[in-house]
């Protein structure tokens, strides 16, 4: 029983990340309908930018508890700012070019990210300090279920409200809701849909940077080439659970998570990775619209 | 079974919208049939259905062929082109990166055998074959006045002569019936009378049937044999010209009830 | 007019100075605990990004303006190779001259490097069919590239199976294992596809990795005999030599076949599948077969590659099968001109060659061609070279068919 429990809290933190992550290609996509390849560099630069900080701050002697708050805060300022960037300067030219150019230029901005974090820094793995401090309170448990675990599972949740309630009750949250609807009737009624879609990236990437963080803190080091991976896997529980809707997203995460976990700890754990591409391939060849996805209808 | 097309009871639902209801038609070889009606009555969706990009809900599609009437529900589009009824499209739908020639060449193919290793080895019989298809699809062109433009990229024609080149491309796969959707929207007054006589030439030489939806009331009264009324996705109407202008019911679709108070 | 150009070029230098400051400036040595700061890395962002800001919002307004509407020279050089076959078959005949006398005047590190280029042209050739003529952009291309490669490394090793026998099973088992894959995944969307052939390949990949009583695993198989011509007995460098002349016969077979394709009644179909799915089918195209045999067709070079690929190296491992592979053949034929043989071979030529004559230059490889990804949609999609289509001459038609 413990060792089921165990892999259940282990696929119900590796979901929360999953999340973090599928909410940006979520997003993005709701509204303009592209996969973003490029995401998941986005959520290693995060992780970089992260532990550069955190490294250079530890070197000055700060407490561990500013620290956190410090690199993570520098993480998703930078994650945000390359999606922006990314947005404008790979995406946003190909705003009304046939469908395969922008997934093209993502697919090369992803290429380029990566090679840019390993020309700039290494194609080693980097460890990354452990932030999150161990909770005294998770003692009895602490052997299947880590503080930094915890941690993990209560941010996504507490993220995952936050998101609901900007996205159903501000204004620029009511914003995206109608340009992911019709982007031409949104600019007509005055909706500024080029600062609605540097919103979505920005607020997509910021999502992805914490997911880096969190998860360099869990497994201790990094590379550049983790987002490649999580991305895709990311990815697969935005498809799983109908891209395009937010708790479809969150959704199709943690069944990825829980099948990982799962089918690693019973099966047979060489083939993390093939679980996850082959649950991807199953569902869009028998069910391309997702769990909560609606099934479009074609136009002609 | 002399029809050359034949609906009945054709139903169409999107989730809970009910888009074409209970509509029977049908066409007689060489004739020229309107479909008429306001905005959103369904007329696109009918020729979707008939044409296989819909699978309908209920009813039947029943095309004629040497062994009596084919249901052709649930066809897929290019199986239901091949038993020979061809459309064109309400917003132009050409393949703008190949040359007119080669657009109406696609029409061809299913009347066309070569295969890969053809393809490949370009042997005496796929020689032959594609000799012929471009001179047949050439003399196509000349007979809608489009081939001096035949070397140019589709998507450099302009607009009237997208529209014919459509109606090109689906002569070509040597069709029995044609559906034209909208064909004269977006042209002026000239240009619809020469497609007037154009439709009347193709089914004149071609000897085939046209079905049309058109919203130029002009063509469609000076054209067609028959009309049929659709509003709120069910036929409201049909008859000759004639009856359908006096139609009491045609009238309010078209005008709104509180006129004819 | 100029103050504002030069203000939003100092705005995107600061902006980008911002941006690559942890990443370009800071490095971190975790063990010793030292940081190193390379400021002179900022001072190269900000500099390189004023300068290339300018020639970016150059290059944007000149895309938008009607007038560069002009033809470019690879259209006219094509036109003009098309109406002149004199000069056309002047040309080939000088490449192909070139071509085999190449080795006389090179030695083998000179050889191999050009056998690979050619090996990536005919792999840039048969993704161009999947990508370029029928529109699927395949991800996991390199998965049939592997199939060949495991298809002959396993029959060699095991069974003994020679070059030439294996050959045509190679390109067999790939063209099926593209049916195997095309065939549920069809219908999906264009960029549903993408990740599914992603995926697709990168399953391929983890089951070699992982498989190890019937693929050794990471470690790869050894040993594999290279190829046999007419049973003589070769040197290193007339083996060389050999691989080299191999290529050249496949690659001009390729071309000629791809051509032909390419204006082919299935070659049409394919393009008007890419330009618009519904009016293909609508006028008689059937969807599910024509993109099959794009799929297969593809495969089955990939495979063929995969074979010799196997018989010249004489060493495989899954390392050599990631994605990274799959996206620098897609670069190959995105750089090139999707649709274009002369630009998948100019693509091939660029990718491969440059870096390798250009040693400092080859650690930014992918670097570059990440970024010539982007920077070719952007300003020029069509590619280097952009697809020149065939024209038909009908003099006397009216006559021939007694009009």
């Amino acid at each position: 029983m413990d060792y089921f429990l165990e892999l259940f809290l282990g696929g119900l933190t590796r979901g929360s990340i999953y999340a973090l992550i599928a909410l940006g290609y979520t997003m993005v996509y709701g509204i303009v309908q592209l996969i973003n390849f490029a995401h998941g560099e986005i959520y290693m630069i995060g992780a970089f930018t992260a532990l550069i900080v955190a490294s250079v701050l530890t070197i000055f002697g700060l407490n561990s508890a500013a620290i956190l708050v410090i690199a993570t805060a520098a993480a998703i300022v930078y994650s945000s700012a390359y999606g922006y960037t990314v947005e404008k300067i790979a995406y946003k030219p190909l705003r009304n070019a046939p469908r395969l150019s922008p997934l093209i230029s993502a697919i090369g901005m992803s290429i380029f990210l990566q090679n840019y974090v390993l020309l700039a820094q290494t194609s080693d793995f980097l460890p990354f300090p452990r932030l999150i401090p161990e909770f005294a309170f998770m003692e009895p448990v602490s052997h299947i279920f880590s503080s930094a675990e915890l941690v993990i599972v209560v941010t996504t949740m507490v993220v995952m409200v936050l998101l609901t309630v900007f996205i159903k009750f501000t204004n620029i949250g009511k914003a995206m809701r109608a340009t992911a609807q019709d982007k031409t009737m949104a600019l007509l009624i005055g909706i500024d849909v080029d600062r609605v879609i540097s919103v979505t990236f920005i607020i997509g990437s910021s999502l992805a940077a914490l997911g880096g963080v969190l998860i360099a803190n869990h497994i201790g080091q990094i590379n550049f080439y983790i987002g490649f991976i999580a991305g895709i896997k990311a990815f697969t529980a935005a498809v799983l659970g109908g891209i395009g809707s937010i708790p479809g997203a969150v959704l199709g995460a943690l069944i990825l998570g829980w099948t990982e976990s799962f089918a690693t700890g019973y099966v047979s754990s060489d083939y993390e990775d093939v679980f996850a591409f082959a649950l991807l391939v199953l569902i869009l060849i028998f069910r391309p619209a997702g769990l909560l996805g609606k099934s479009e209808t074609k136009k002609v | 079974m002399e029809n050359i097309l034949e609906v009945k009871g054709l139903t169409m639902d999107f989730g809970g919208l009910r888009a074409v209801d209970s509509v029977d038609l049908y066409v007689k070889p060489k004739e020229i049939v309107a479909l008429i009606g306001p905005n959103g009555a369904g007329k696109t969706t009918f020729f979707n259905c008939v044409t296989g990009i819909y699978t309908p809900t209920k009813g039947d599609i029943l095309v004629n062929s040497n062994r009596g009437g084919v249901r052709i529900n649930g066809f897929k589009p290019n199986r239901v082109t091949e038993r020979g009824l061809a459309r064109t499209f309400q917003n132009i739908r050409l393949f703008p990166n190949m040359t007119v020639l080669e657009n109406v060449m696609i029409g061809k193919h299913c009347r066309l055998s070569a295969k890969i290793f053809g393809a490949l080895f370009r042997d005496k019989k796929t020689r032959a074959e594609e000799l012929k298809a471009a001179q047949e699809c050439y003399v196509i062109l000349e007979k809608l006045g489009l081939e001096k433009t035949c070397d140019e990229l589709a998507s450099n024609l302009p607009y009237g002569d997208q529209r014919k080149l459509e109606i090109a491309r689906a002569l070509a796969t040597e069709p029995k019936m044609l559906l034209l959707d909208e064909p004269a929207a977006g042209m002026n007054p000239q240009e619809t009378v020469d497609l007037t006589h154009l439709i009347r030439m193709i089914r004149d030489t071609e000897q085939i049937a046209i079905l049309l939806i058109e919203h130029d009331m002009k063509l469609v009264m000076n054209l067609s044999e028959r009309i049929y009324v659709m509003d709120h996705g069910q036929k409201i109407a049909d008859g000759t010209p004639v009856e359908i202008r006096n139609n009491p019911e045609v009238i309010k679709a078209y005008l709104g009830e509180d006129i004819d108070a | 007019m100029i103050a504002q150009e030069i203000i939003k070029s100092l705005k995107a230098a600061i902006w980008f100075m911002f941006l690559t400051f942890p990443i370009m400036v800071i490095k971190v040595n975790t063990v010793y605990k030292t940081i190193e700061w390379r400021w002179m890395n900022m001072v190269f962002i900000g500099v390189g990004v004023f300068v290339g800001s300018f020639v970016w919002r150059w290059l944007l307004e000149r895309k938008d303006k009607p007038s560069a509407k002009k033809e470019s020279i690879s259209t006219r050089t094509q036109a003009y190779l098309a109406e002149n076959p004199i000069s056309k078959r002047a040309l080939q005949g000088a490449l192909l001259v070139a071509l085999l006398f190449f080795p006389m005047f090179m030695d083998a590190y000179q050889i191999n490097i050009f056998t690979v280029a050619l090996m990536y042209i005919v792999l840039g050739l048969g993704l161009n069919i999947v990508v370029g003529l029928a529109g699927l952009l395949d991800l996991g291309y390199v998965a049939f590239y592997a199939v060949g490669a495991y298809t002959y490394a396993l029959l060699n090793t095991t069974f003994g199976m020679s070059f030439w026998i294996v050959l045509p099973i190679g390109g067999a088992l790939a063209a099926i294992f593209g049916i195997l894959l095309g065939f549920p995944v069809l219908r999906l969307r264009g960029d549903y596809l993408a990740i599914v052939t992603l995926g697709f390949g990168e399953i391929i990949r983890l089951v070699l990795e992982n498989w190890n009583d019937f693929s050794h695993g990471p470690s790869g198989i050894a040993g594999i005999d290279k190829p046999n011509f007419f049973g003589l007995e070769l040197n290193l460098n007339q083996m060389t030599d050999g691989v080299y002349y191999m290529m050249v016969v496949f690659t001009i077979i390729t071309i000629f076949f791809v051509g032909r394709l390419q204006n082919s009644r299935i070659g049409r179909a394919w393009l008007a599948l890419r330009e618009d799915e519904i009016a293909c089918q609508a006028m008689g195209i059937g969807r599910t077969r024509t993109k099959l045999m794009a799929f297969a067709l593809g495969a089955t070079w990939a495979g063929l590659m995969g074979v010799v690929f196997a018989a010249k190296t004489s060493f495989i491992n899954p390392a050599s099968f990631t994605f990274l592979e799959s996206a620098i053949i897609l670069s190959i034929v995105v750089l090139g001109g999707m649709g274009s043989i002369p630009g998948v071979i100019l693509g091939a030529l660029i990718m491969i060659l440059l870096p390798e004559y250009m040693r400092t230059f080859s650690e930014y490889r992918m670097l570059v061609f990440g970024g010539a990804m982007v920077v070719m949609m952007v300003f020029r999609p069509q590619g280097l070279v952009s697809n020149f289509r065939r024209k038909y001459s009908f003099h006397g038609v009216d006559e021939r068919l007694g009009g």
